[in-house]
């Protein structure tokens, strides 16, 4: 329809194109403008939103830190204090005692010395005595019978001493060693005692070592120093794995328990009743008394101190004790209830099985009465009594978890904040550089008028000088002499 | 504290909600149709696993009756057995049983066929037994050859309607005339397919392998 001749479309096509060049290069300023306006209109607003996307993850991220040091610092606050309870308990248990332990201590030292000193009393020799065996020793022996006969019987009188002597002697000495032998239970129990107290003192010391690492951390999280806050982000993300992963084990018990009393709950609230199409009520119950033991886990955890998820800091001392008590309680009634659900379906499932043998006109199989029949059964009541306080201890990973999550998704929603700008920067920038693309496909097209107005313009530029330098100015363009300081027409 | 509460309270209204809003009954109520007509008889035992088979996979709280074809069928003299099962699982079992016995007895009884088959009436007395019920899920189990045979003045040629129902025919045997040509047992099953969605019934199948009487109540595909 548009071919002047039909039977050339390319000479119609060049002829067309040859008419309407001069139309394309009068529309060239315009069309520019419109594909440079409209690219602009598409790529700013992409900008734009990266800009303030950027913004708002690097506030995501200032909140992030602020929380996860907030976080770190209560942590080693909690572990500062914990190591001071026990520093505590472990001074009232064990210096409380450090009086009666000293005075022992000193009793059994001034016992020793009392001993040592008995131990170095040695009987002293009369001296009288000394001197008259010295005046006989002097006594010449001249043969006289008279003089033989008196030493012999003074030799006789000192052997019979001296015996007698040296045999006291000897007993003193063993009564000294006995003295010294009563010393080894008394530097036994020295030992003991002082083994003891360096046992104390070591444990102290050791209290002391965390509480001064504990707070080093806190000096690092309270000076905001980079390296706490890494160190924060990998625990945080490493918590948030193993929590993960423990409540996903605890997801495993939750079903294996909802298995157990789903079907002997029909018993008890009606088999047959559905809340929807696939969901009975009995399936609702079983799940009901799940997550009630596990609400009741999680009370007795809290005031068990072992989880903080609750404020229950304004709750009295006597009062948190009675809340561990009534969950307890409550646990133990459920854990009850569960054995009996336990035996219900073993009685259920019995029943079923031989029906559908007599059904399927199968001769029943001989029912042994003997123990072993009885393990499935003693195997689920086990599993029904133990399964709720499995299910209880899910609140100290649930803590974990949700505190570790806030960091975590925090991390990843900044991440994914910043991927989504980079993404718009990217599209802004591809859409402002096909608008120029598109300008320069336009000039590639309409080529030969754009040449002939270089030629023209490169006339005009020899015949400028004779106007003055400084004032030519191509229409809606800059002025010449700025252009050839920038490089020519290039 | 309050905060839980309140989390609590909006959930269990939510539950509560939930229940309230689906009022939809999803028992389950089945008839089933046993043809003591002529030779067919011969098949009661078959007819009697698969009345087991159905028992075993009825839930408490689900309905189940077993009539007999004759001659007329729109009677509910022809019911051998009905029950509902109560919600206890236990007592649902010992009702199962009792059931079983009640039709075995009806089987032992049963030593000569009737002269004439008249499925027409039993899905006519099927529906309104099913009806009844208000059951969510309605199915009558027809056991018979599917071939009709009524006296001169039993009138079963009118519209019947079985809206919501599902029809299940079982062990449709050929018959003699159906070996000489089998167009006429295809005819057959063809005629009884167009009636029944006619009646607006929600579903025709047929299952003649008992081999395999889980596809009794499979989804239709």
């Amino acid at each position: 329809m548009w071919m002047i001749w039909p039977d050339n479309p390319v000479l119609s096509a060049v002829v067309l194109f040859l008419i309407a060049l001069p139309f394309l290069y009068g529309a060239r300023r315009p069309i520019t403008g419109l594909v440079h306006a409209l690219t602009r209109a598409m790529a700013n607003p992409l900008r734009m939103a990266a800009r303030w996307m950027t913004a708002g993850a690097a506030e995501l991220k200032a909140r992030n830190r602020q929380v996860l040091l907030t976080h770190g610092r209560e942590e080693a606050m909690k572990s500062v204090e914990r190591e001071f309870e026990r520093v505590t308990a472990m001074v009232q248990r064990d210096l409380s005692g450090y009086p009666a332990l000293q005075r022992r201590i000193m009793d059994e030292i001034t016992r020793v010395e009392e001993d040592y000193k008995k131990c170095g009393e040695v009987p002293p020799p009369p001296p009288e005595w000394i001197k008259a065996v010295e005046t006989i020793a002097g006594i010449k022996n001249t043969g006289d019978g008279l003089v033989q006969e008196i030493l012999e019987d003074i030799a006789k009188s000192l052997e019979r001493i001296y015996n007698r002597v040296i045999a006291e002697y000897r007993r003193s000495y063993e009564s000294r060693h006995k003295i010294l032998k009563g010393f080894q239970p008394l530097w036994r129990s020295l030992e003991q005692t002082l083994t003891k107290v360096d046992k104390n003192i070591t444990g102290l010391e050791d209290s002391a070592v965390r509480i001064d690492a504990q707070m080093e951390k806190y000096q690092q999280i309270t000076a905001n120093l980079d390296r706490a806050e890494h160190g924060l982000s990998a625990s945080a993300s490493i918590q948030f794995a193993i929590s993960a992963l423990v409540m996903l084990v605890a997801v495993g018990g939750a079903f294996v328990n909802f298995k157990l009393i789903s079907l002997p709950m029909s018993a008890m609230v009606g088999g047959g009743d559905y809340i929807t199409a696939n969901l009975q009520a009995s399936e609702i119950a079983a799940l009901v008394i799940i997550f009630f033991e596990t609400l009741m886990g999680l009370f007795l955890m809290e005031s068990l101190r072992f989880t903080r998820l609750f404020p229950l800091s304004n709750v009295t001392e006597k009062m948190r004790r009675h809340m561990m008590w009534i969950s307890l309680s409550i646990l133990l009634v459920l854990a009850g209830v569960e054995v009996a659900l336990a035996v219900m379906r073993d009685l259920i499932v019995a029943a079923d099985v031989a029906l559908k043998q007599s059904l399927g006109g199968a001769m029943a199989a001989p029912v042994e009465t003997g123990w072993i029949t009885k393990i499935p059964t003693a195997g689920q009541m086990i599993l029904g009594f133990t399964l709720p306080f499995a299910l209880a201890f899910v609140a100290i990973p649930l803590e974990y978890f949700i505190q570790s999550s806030r960091i975590v998704l925090g991390h990843g929603l900044v991440l994914a904040i910043r991927g989504t700008a980079l993404s718009f920067r990217i599209l802004g920038t591809s859409i402002k550089h096909l608008g120029t693309a598109i300008c320069m496909l336009y000039d590639a097209v309409i080529f030969v008028p754009i040449l002939i107005e270089r030629a023209i313009h490169s006339r005009n530029k020899t015949a400028a000088p004779a106007i003055g330098p400084g004032t030519a100015r191509e229409p809606g363009g800059r002025p010449r002499v700025e252009r050839l300081a920038a490089g020519g027409d290039q | 504290m309050k905060r839980l509460l309140s989390i609590a309270i909006v959930l269990a209204a939510g539950v509560w909600l939930a229940a309230c809003t689906d009022k939809k009954s999803h028992a389950q109520a089945v008839y089933m149709l046993v043809d003591t007509s002529g030779t067919y008889t011969r098949e009661l035992g078959k007819a009697q696993a698969l009345m087991g088979y159905v028992l075993g996979r009825l839930n408490p709280g689900d309905s189940f009756a077993v009539a007999r074809v004759k001659s007329r069928s729109f009677s509910e003299k022809d019911i051998i057995a009905k029950v509902t099962f109560v919600k206890d699982p236990l007592q649902a079992n010992a009702q199962k049983r009792a059931f079983r016995d009640q039709v075995a007895n009806f089987t032992q009884g049963v030593k000569q066929g009737s002269a004439y088959t008249d499925i027409t009436g039993g899905i006519i007395q099927a529906a309104q037994y099913l009806n009844e019920t208000g059951a969510g899920r309605k199915t009558i189990l027809i056991f018979s050859d599917m071939q009709e045979e009524l006296d001169y003045k039993t009138v079963r040629n009118f519209p019947i309607n079985l809206e919501g129902i599902r029809i299940v025919a079982l062990n449709v045997t050929k018959l003699t005339t159906d070996n000489v040509d089998p167009r006429r047992y295809l005819d057959r099953m063809a005629w009884w397919e167009k009636r029944v969605q006619a009646a607006g019934a929600v579903e025709w199948r047929m299952v003649n392998d008992l081999d395999h009487p889980e596809r009794i109540f499979e989804a239709h595909r």
